[in-house]
């Protein structure tokens, strides 16, 4: 007989499942303003805590305050709602299409509107983002056409990826927005890589990566982390965790203890935690990481709270496996009402210009997918041709793919 | 032109392409102060500074996933693996990254990258650093694979590779870097000064992707070979005297057909030799390519000489080894039939 008691296996778990009754009161929400912030090129062992916080500006009666909160002109907060309207708008429309057959799927940005807009706003012409499929707000924020995502959507004839890819896989050099993969989190090591290269050419651009909480289990992620910590090239290092990777909670990504954030600690780079329904929250973490980024400091680690209120795809039934009430009862609330709320407290805006703005965005869209499907869907009109599926496997076609195109009959 | 080895040509092609457009860089584990456990990178960093050439971690996907954003950047990385056996951690970022980039955005993004590795056993390096993975590339559409057998191809391969728009994995007979081996280990290395093919230029050249060369022009049969077992295959036609025809192919991928169906159209018979294990091995793809192009042509079966599909073992390593008997023996199978 051992004298040890037989060992155990564990398996986290969420708290709640589909039937109980969301109750958020035991976690810990610091209250906006709270967090301090440091200079940017503070040691990173001096603000270890703010892996474990969350920097939050504005307050639940639409103040912003403390030391993050960012200096911006009216015009642009409400640029920034309005590209946040914008996003859920466009969502709306294109889950709608997916569900009438004009495309294959689609992913949604529900409840997660501000961190890929707010983030924009703290690039510069010519830096680089290396995102997931979730941060259409990247493209929105720099006033991408509309009509083109929509085209991508499609596949139609005038997808820029010319019907190769998956609804929502878009790519865009000229706006800093990196091809979308599908496979998770490569894109992490190219974003430090990226900004290796910047960095090796003595040029002035940084890049930023994106990944899920989920996709943080990658050994990717780790690889990147790991180049980012040693060559200290100008890149943010972005987790967006909303909680949920597909069914699984990110308990099972993360353990049941510390946070991602925390997982820059290890490596010497600066952790930070924000409010991703913040706005302002999440636009004053981005300005504080690129500008490290471009003084040269090097990396930064930045953990976006936030909650995936949607499905995960049009694939997913989010009912099968979490409450239906979570959503509505997580304590970081829509980052669409929080902005609209600070703004009109700002005195700029108000109930009557927020519902002229939506009718104008959604007339807006609906144009813009006229004329998109004038030109086709996945299902109608003018897609890619089939001759050009044997293009850019390489910059010359080879012989024996010249000869499978005349196989093929084009 | 000077004598080299061929890690003094891959050297040399790294030295001279690197001179001349500085947008090359190169990094892997061990390649930048030391200069490569097999010494392919000596010099460079002394030469062009650490930030060109430089020691990476210890982490295949991390050093081919940040060459690819590199790529993306508009550089050109030209990276080691230090054994092709340690490739597989970054097959991800091979095959659904660098291999896709250009088709899956058409062209927004491109990944001119090279990633060299040794391969092939023959050094006594057990499974773990003898194998010859080169069907798991050929595989993959979006990247070409190349092979050189001697240290002028290497050289000139590598310079074109470095400047090829696509990703390229550049493989490295490793029992051929100090001599033309020929499988028969109870002798004594020839080494490459003695060797016609050890004449290199120090100058920057290229020699084009996609070309095989005839290395022997023959009747009889035709052996289609790369890597080591171009030296193999002489070693067997000289001691069987049958008149082959010895095509090395130099690129697998793309693949000079016309050379092979010119050949075997000829000689009417066809020998395929590789290291690496057979099932789905690249002589299969070859035996296919040959059989639809060539087949009233063909007086007998295509025969292959190739690893067995066993791990490369220790030991046993010239068991395992394709021999010039071996080769020999298929040679006058193939001529009986």
């Amino acid at each position: 007989m051992s004298e040890y008691p037989p060992l155990t296996f564990n398996v986290p778990a969420p708290e709640l499942r589909p039937g109980d009754t969301p109750d958020f009161s035991g976690v810990e929400i610091p209250r906006a303003g709270a967090v301090r912030r440091p200079r940017v090129d503070v040691d990173p062992k001096e603000i270890r805590d703010l892996a474990f916080t969350i920097i939050r500006v504005m307050s639940r009666d639409g103040e912003a305050l403390g030391e993050w909160a960012p200096e911006l002109t009216d015009e642009d907060c409400l640029e920034g709602l309005r590209h946040m309207m914008r996003l859920r708008a466009f969502d709306a429309r294109m889950l709608m299409a997916q569900r009438q057959g004009k495309t294959s799927f689609y992913m949604q940005h529900l409840g997660e509107e501000a961190i890929a807009c707010a983030f924009q706003r703290a690039l510069q012409k010519g830096d680089m983002n290396f995102p997931t499929y979730r941060q259409a707000g990247l493209l929105i924020a720099q006033g991408y056409p509309l009509r083109t995502m929509m085209c991508q959507i499609y596949s139609n004839a005038e997808d820029p990826n010319h019907g190769r890819q998956l609804p929502i896989m878009y790519s865009s050099k000229e706006h800093g927005f990196f091809s979308i993969s599908g496979n998770l989190a490569t894109q992490y090591p190219q974003a430090v890589g990226w900004a290796m290269a910047s960095a090796i050419s003595n040029d002035s651009k940084i890049a930023a990566g994106w990944v899920g909480d989920g996709s943080t289990a990658e050994s990717d992620f780790h690889a990147a982390i790991v180049f980012a910590s040693t060559y200290k090239p100008p890149v943010i290092l972005n987790i967006v965790n909303n909680q949920w990777a597909i069914s699984t909670f990110q308990g099972i990504a993360k353990g049941e203890s510390g946070t991602f954030a925390a997982r820059g600690h290890g490596f010497g780079i600066p952790a930070l935690r924000v409010d991703g329904n913040d706005y302002l929250a999440v636009y004053a973490v981005a300005k504080w990481a690129a500008e490290r980024a471009r003084r040269n400091l090097g990396p930064t680690l930045v953990e976006y709270v936030t909650y995936r209120a949607g499905g995960h795809s049009t694939s997913d039934d989010p009912s099968a496996y979490r409450p239906k009430e979570e959503g509505d009862a997580w304590p970081l609330g829509d980052p669409l009402l929080r902005m609209k709320g600070y703004l009109i407290r700002r005195g700029i805006w108000s109930e009557e210009r927020h519902t002229q703005a939506e009718a104008e965005i959604a007339d807006e869209i609906l144009s813009a997918q006229k004329e998109a499907e004038e030109i086709g869907t996945l299902s109608s009109g003018s897609g890619p041709s089939a001759r050009d599926m044997f293009e850019d496997v390489f910059e010359e076609m080879p012989p024996h793919l010249i000869k499978q195109r005349q196989e093929a009959g084009y | 032109m000077a004598k080299m080895t061929m890690i003094e040509a891959i050297q040399s092609a790294h030295d001279t392409a690197m001179d001349r457009d500085e947008k090359v860089v190169v990094y892997g584990e061990d390649v930048g102060f030391f200069g490569g456990v097999f010494r392919c990178t000596a010099g460079l960093q002394e030469k062009y500074g650490p930030t060109r050439c430089f020691d990476a971690p210890i982490n295949e996907s991390g050093i081919i996933g940040t060459a690819i954003g590199m790529a993306a950047y508009g550089l050109r990385p030209c990276v080691e693996i230090q054994f092709s056996d340690y490739v597989y951690p970054a097959y991800d970022q091979i095959v659904s990254e660098a291999a896709r980039l250009r088709h899956r955005c058409a062209g927004d993004f491109t990944c001119p990258l090279v990633i060299r590795m040794p391969v092939g056993g023959g050094i006594f390096g057990g499974q773990t650093h003898s194998q010859s993975p080169e069907a798991v590339f050929t595989h993959v559409c979006g990247i070409k694979t190349v092979m050189p057998s001697n240290p002028y191809d290497a050289k000139g391969l590598l310079a074109a590779a470095i400047n090829d728009p696509d990703p390229v994995i550049f493989m490295e007979p490793k029992r051929l870097y100090n001599g033309p081996f020929d499988g028969h280990h109870e002798n004594p290395v020839v080494p490459w000064r003695d060797h016609e093919l050890g004449e290199v230029p120090e100058d920057y050249y290229t020699l084009p992707l996609g070309k095989a060369e005839v290395r022997r022009s023959g009747e009889a049969v035709t052996v289609i070979a790369y890597g080591t077992m171009v030296y193999v295959a002489e070693a067997a036609v000289a001691e069987t005297g049958i008149d082959a025809e010895i095509i090395d192919l130099r690129t697998l991928l793309p693949l000079d057909l016309d050379t092979i169906v010119e050949s075997v159209s000829k000689t009417g018979r066809c020998v395929i030799v590789h290291e690496a294990t057979r099932t789905s091995g690249y002589g299969g793809e070859l035996a296919t390519l040959v059989q639809e192009e060539c087949f009233y042509h063909l007086e007998a079966p295509i025969t292959r000489v190739t690893g067995w599909d066993t791990p490369y073992p220790h030991a046993q390593e010239w068991d395992y080894f394709p021999s010039p008997e071996r080769v020999g023996r298929a040679l006058k199978k193939v001529m009986e039939a």
